[in-house]
This record gives structure tokens, sequence and C-alpha cells, in this order.
């Protein structure tokens, strides 16, 4: 018979409240919206995820039932409800960049991070997720670092230049 | 409506437009094998096991979702039907724990059932059950994934029904599940317990707390006095798992049967349901009369109470502080009756069957307790009594009839009434119009405020003061009313709610298979009793007169204070944001 009044946070500070706050705003408290809320604020959440604080926080201020939220979150690959890392590097797995030859970026970038796809480093600073295509197909293949997109990777070295921007 | 003319195995049906196959083959005793089909609710169509064979259609055709059309041919039982429903059912077995002897639906099982129809035992795919951990930290109920069929009736229930929006689907494909947020068990959540997933879980994926063993060990230790109150509705559901017909009244059998089980003395809650009426009917003339919180709201259904705690705890000062029925017996057991007959409270077991889950968190309640006594040792549910019953061999059916002990044993038709929705709010009413007009009620019937709608209302002239009172059953229509309290358009004087459809009689602890129609047929037979009792108003009840006069003092004195009534708090708030706000 649990009752209890948690009022310390892991993640959730005045700060990051206030900025959720905006982001609910600027999409007018649009319960229609979540999903594109949800991205935002993944998006400035250290280690860029959702957890249980931060979408009890939105559940309240949007007034969504926290079990609809989950379930927009569960069900969504691009979010998130286990931690990821301060740096998400998403490998695009669709036909173009998998025809102009990906192996070689996969393999320099499972090389260089010492992990492979779906894990993340043991000090949590990079994940490597696969994704589906967003749309770089003119300069294929490509990743997507932290909704930067990179392309024409065509060797490690190119590969390597761009992680040395995230270290 | 239109009438079309189908053809079902060869035989020929004319049924309304607008009905589905799985409704007409009904008709013509063809039962459509289902798992998510439920027909008190929505239609689903995700289990892929009642398909059928339409003349003109390649496809196989779900009959849950498919409406009729004139001309239409369907085949329920051809050799394409048939493989693609034992293939449905093979996976969903591969699954699925098969340990079914240690399965408290063993016998109740729809898939069980199904299985046995299709004469699937062991199949050739590889089992893999990948379940979440079991959820079993909370005092009601159980919930185990390794038995879950994803039907998404409980997410029906919780989110349509009830409102209450705790259990969910999340994740895709071989990750999709059932669950409450973030995996929580439910005790972290806002689950209020009132079992409506459980009633309608086809499998036993979630089910009561089962406590029958503590009972047991209660009545094999010579050094317990074993004591039972029994609640108005179990009495009418009861006999649904001795397959006797829906809505039999079983209570003298009832009585019997739990005598033979060891229980030393059997008592009846509409006792205590009347004592209830008579605290909360003199609260509402008080609240009335002193200018108190308006509209007064019962607070006999523990579901309901965990639901305005979680939710609405701004309104808690509306709820009545009359403990319920259940708790009123809990607390009178190990006072009164300990000093009546010269036992130590502490060697009192109170034990209560109750239509309901969420009654088992209400008995574990921390505020119910007194020098290290529980004012209810344990609170068992119907199916919970059902399965004690059937476990000492006892043939129900043949048993004698047998009658409550005293001094709990007198319960009026008011206190009857209490299993049904729209009961306590008669029974107040013909207990507060004689004591507010001093004159005889003329008419004890109350119906505008009977029967399975969502919210019912009535304005009662008591003697020129007019009062308007609301019932609602559910705790989607209670929300109705809570809105409007909030908005402060509420023109009610009094509002009864009950927790779930159609009030205890539809409680999450009752026999499975409680279907609206199953409902109808209970509540038909809680106002027989009344109809059929000689008292039928609370205050009338000798016994009640008697515990006043020799124990209580009057009604909202200082022990009936003391004992009967309770206070609530804010319930379960996981995370406080006001720190946050600048």
């Amino acid at each position: 018979m649990s009752s209890v009044n948690a009022t310390t946070f892991e993640v959730l500070n005045k700060e990051l409240a206030a900025k959720i706050d905006t982001i609910i705003t600027n999409n007018a408290n649009n319960s229609t919206k979540l999903v594109g809320i949800l991205l935002e604020v993944q998006a400035i959440v250290p280690k860029q995820y959702l957890p249980l604080e931060i979408a009890a926080y939105i559940s309240q201020k949007m007034n969504i039932p926290l079990s609809r939220i989950y379930d927009v979150i569960s069900f969504y690959a691009a979010l998130s409800d286990v931690p990821r890392a301060d740096c998400v590097i998403q490998l695009c797995d669709s036909v173009v960049c998998k025809v102009t030859g990906n192996t070689v970026l996969k393999e320099s970038l499972q090389e260089l991070l010492g992990i492979k796809v779906n894990e993340i480093t043991a000090d949590g600073k990079y994940a490597l997720e696969p994704t589906a295509c967003f749309g770089a197909c003119d300069i294929a293949p490509a990743i997507r670092v932290n909704g930067r997109v990179f392309g024409h990777l065509t060797s490690k070295e190119k590969v390597k230049k761009v992680l040395d921007n995230y270290k | 409506m239109k009438n079309v003319k189908i053809i079902i195995d060869n035989k020929d049906l004319v049924v309304p437009e607008g009905t589905t196959i799985l409704e007409a083959a009904k008709k013509v005793n063809i039962n459509i094998p289902h798992l998510c089909y439920h027909p008190d609710q929505a239609i689903k169509a995700n289990c892929r096991l009642c398909v059928v064979e339409v003349a003109g259609s390649k496809k196989l055709t779900p009959a849950c979702s498919s409406f009729v059309f004139e001309g239409m041919e369907i085949r329920t039982n051809t050799k394409k039907v048939r493989d693609m429903q034992t293939g449905v059912l093979e996976l969903i077995l591969a699954n699925h724990d098969q340990n079914c002897l240690q399965c408290l639906r063993n016998g109740t099982c729809e898939l069980q059932d199904l299985c046995r129809r299709f004469n699937i035992s062991k199949t050739n795919l590889e089992d893999t059950v990948e379940a979440l951990p079991l959820d079993d930290t909370n005092p009601s109920l159980v919930r185990d994934s390794s038995k879950c069929v994803k039907c998404n009736r409980c997410v029906e229930a919780c989110q349509k029904t009830q409102e209450v929006h705790v259990l969910t689907h999340s994740h895709r494909s071989v990750h999709y599940n059932i669950t409450p947020a973030y995996e929580m068990p439910l005790e972290d959540t806002l689950c209020v317990f009132c079992g409506q997933c459980a009633a309608v879980c086809p499998t036993g994926a979630i089910v009561e707390k089962d406590e029958t063993q503590k009972v047991w060990d209660a009545i094999y230790d010579p050094r317990k006095h074993v004591i039972v109150q029994v609640a108005p509705a179990v009495r009418v559901a009861l006999g649904d798992s001795f397959n006797l017909p829906k809505g039999d009244i079983v209570t003298g059998k009832m009585v019997a049967a739990l005598r033979r089980l060891g229980i030393e003395q059997v008592f009846d809650t509409n006792f205590t349901a009347d004592l209830t009426i008579l605290e909360e009917a003199n609260e509402l003339i008080k609240r009335i009369t002193e200018g108190g919180t308006l509209p007064l709201i019962t607070s006999c259904s523990p579901g309901w109470v965990n639901f305005i705690e979680g939710r609405y705890d701004h309104l808690l000062d509306h709820l009545s502080t009359c403990k319920s029925p259940q708790q009123m017996f809990g607390s009178l057991s190990k006072t009164y009756y300990a000093d009546l007959i010269g036992l130590d409270p502490k060697d009192i077991f109170t034990v209560s069957i109750m239509p309901c889950t969420a009654k088992k968190y209400e008995a574990q309640r921390p505020e119910f307790e007194k020098d290290g006594v529980r004012d209810v040792d344990v609170a068992l549910t119907t199916r919970e009594l059902a399965r004690m019953i059937q476990a000492s061999g006892i043939e129900f059916t043949d048993l004698e009839e047998d009658q409550f002990d005293n001094p709990f044993g007198i319960g009026t038709g008011a206190g009857a009434i209490f299993g049904a929705s729209g009961g306590v709010t008669e029974a107040a009413l013909r207990t507060a119009y004689e004591v507010i007009t001093g004159k005889g009620l003329p008419n004890l019937n109350f119906l505008q405020v009977r029967g399975l709608e969502g919210i019912k209302e009535a304005t009662i002239d008591l003697d020129g003061l007019e009062l308007k009172v609301a019932v609602a059953q559910g705790l989607s229509n209670a929300k109705v009313l809570l809105k409007q309290i909030q908005n402060g358009t509420s023109p009610y004087a009094f509002i009864e709610i009950m927790g779930c459809p159609g009030g205890c009689i539809g409680g999450g602890g009752q026999p499975i298979k409680s279907t609206l129609e199953v409902k109808a047929k209970r509540m038909k037979a809680l106002y027989k009793i009344d109809a059929d009792l000689p008292l039928r108003k609370s205050h009338k009840n000798p016994d009640i007169i008697k515990l006043y006069d020799e124990y209580l003092g009057a009604p909202l004195g200082e022990k009936s204070h003391e004992l009967l009534h309770t206070h609530y708090h804010s319930r379960n708030k996981k995370y406080d944001f006001s720190s946050l706000k600048k």
C-alpha cells in the first residue's frame, strides 16, 4: 500500500521542466501531436530517452493517461523508455544505403566504437541503432547523429572524421 | 429494422440487418470459437479464431466483426476453417504457460475449453513463453503475463468501462504485451483493484489473489473462533459456480455449506448494510440541516473509494465517513461480538465473502486494525468460496437450507438490495424519509433508481423538502457526476457510486462470465429477496435497534464514530511536481 510522495527526481529539474513546458505550449498542448512532443522532449533529456518521471510529468501537463503515453513510447522505435546515450548514431538500413554499400560504414562504426548495432558503449557515450530511411538517399550511405545527417560515408577514414566531432 | 436471409451450415435463417455472423450463428446453436470477442465489449477481431468461410470470398472471414448480408452463405466447419483455428490455437498455446493444473482458472478457462474442443495436446511447435515478471505484490489481483493471450478484453475493461487507464497494450510484434505503464506493478499505479479485468480475462492471466489457504488454516487452528459474513450480492451469484440457473437465490445452501466447511458462526453482511444505512441516512440529514458538504457520496464500494482517493482527492469531503458494511462488521466482530461471547479479539478470525477483489485491499488498509488485531482477517471473493466448497466435496445443489446466526443474522430488504446499483440509495431513502418526516413511507419501491442504466436520478419529496439524488455504476459514469461537482453544477444532495457496472452483483470477484444478461438476472433476484421479506427498512431491524440500545447509543454518536466511521487520504501520488514550478 504505497503512498509515496516522491519530490526528488533522477533527471527532472526546474530547468528541464520549463523546457518541456515550452515544447508542450509550442504544440498548443495538442494531444494529437503527442509523438512530435515526445520526440522533442526525448532530444533534450540526458541519454536521450523518456523515463517514467518525464512521461508522468507530460501525462499531468497534457492530461493524457500515463498508460497511453507509454503505449506510444513503446510503439515507436524512435522513442525509447530506456537510457540510450549522449550520442545516438542511427545507421540507415533501408534499400538505397544498402545498394550503395553501407557494409563498410557499418563495419567501420562497429570497429571504431567497439560495439555492435543495437548496443551502447560501456561508458554510456555512444549508442549504435539501426533506423529506417531518413531521406538522405542522395548522399547515401548515410548516418544520423543526434539528429544531424552525414553522407557519402564510404570509407573508415570518413566515418572517423564524423565521429571526431562527438568526442 | 430490415431482416436478411442467410444460410449458416446449410441452415436457413432470418436475422436483422447489422447482426454479426458470430451472433447469427448463436441463434442456430453454433458456438463459433473465440477468445477476444465478449458480448458486452466492442469488437476487437484480434484473436483470429472466429474465422468462417463465406461463399464468394477466397479469404477466411472473421465472424465477430463481419455483418450478415442478404443471401450470405456461411460455413463454420470446413477443413480450411478448422485447420486455421487449430493452427491459431497451437500458436497461442506455444506461447502460453501450460501448467493448467496449478492455474486458478483450471476448469473455467476459455483457452482450455477450446483446446479440449479442438483436441489439441502437445504441438510440434517449440514453446517460447517470454513473460514479464509475475505481478503479485498487491492484496487483490495477480497478473501472470505467461498466460496472457493478448485479447485486449482487460484493456477495454480498464480503459473504457472503468476509465481507470492503468492497463494498456505496449510494444509491437513479438514484444507486444498487456501491462501498466513502464511495466509497473499494479500497486505502484492508480489501479483501483475493481477486478473488472479479471472478470473478463478468458484465461488465468489476471486472477484474484487466492487466500483460501489462510481460511483453511484458521479453521484447522483450534484456538481460532472462525466467523464469516456474506455480502448481499454473493447469494445470487454463487449458484453459477455449481451450474444452477443464473440469478438463483442460494442463501440457505450457502449458509449450510459454510457451516460444513467448519465456520463456527455464519453472519449476514445485510445486517451491517442496515447499520450503514442508519449511519449514512443520519449523516445525510445532518449535512442537509446543518449545512455540511453536499452532495454526500456513498463510501461502501472500495474500488470507488480507491478511485476518488487517487484521482479526485480534492472532493474527498463529499465522501460519507461511514465505513463499508464489510468494515463495520469487522470492527463490531472484534468489539461488540467479542464482549458478547467473552473471547479475546485476537482469537476471533473474521472472514468476509465478497463479490469483490477491492474488498481484499480494503480489508488490508492500515487504518482497519486495532492493537495489532485486524478488523477483517481475510476477504474472500465469491469465486474463492466456490473453490472451497468444491474442494471439500460438498454436493452444493443437494444441501438442505440453513439460516444465518445471531446477533448479526437479521438483514432487512433494504440491506439485501445493497448488492444492486441503486440499492443503497433506495435503502437510504426508505430510512431518511421516515426519520425526517416522522411519517410512514407510502410506497417503498423507488423504481427510478433501479436497473442497469449507467446514471440514474430521482427527485424525492420529503414532506415539502425536495431531495435530488443520483446513482452511478461503473467508474466512467462516476466521472460524469464528479465533473459536475467540480464545476459547481451538481444539483444533487445525495449520490451513490458503485465501482462496478451493475453494482456488487457485477463485482470483479463474482463467478466468471458475469455478462450484462447475467447481471440483470442477479439484480432481479435481489429485488425479489427484498420484496419477499417482512422487514424492508433498515431502521426497523430489531437487532439493529437492540445494538444501538445496548451498545452504540445513537447513530453518529461517540461509539459509532469510533467503530463505524473512518477517514480518507490522497492515495498513490507517485510524483509530486509542485517543487518544479518556478
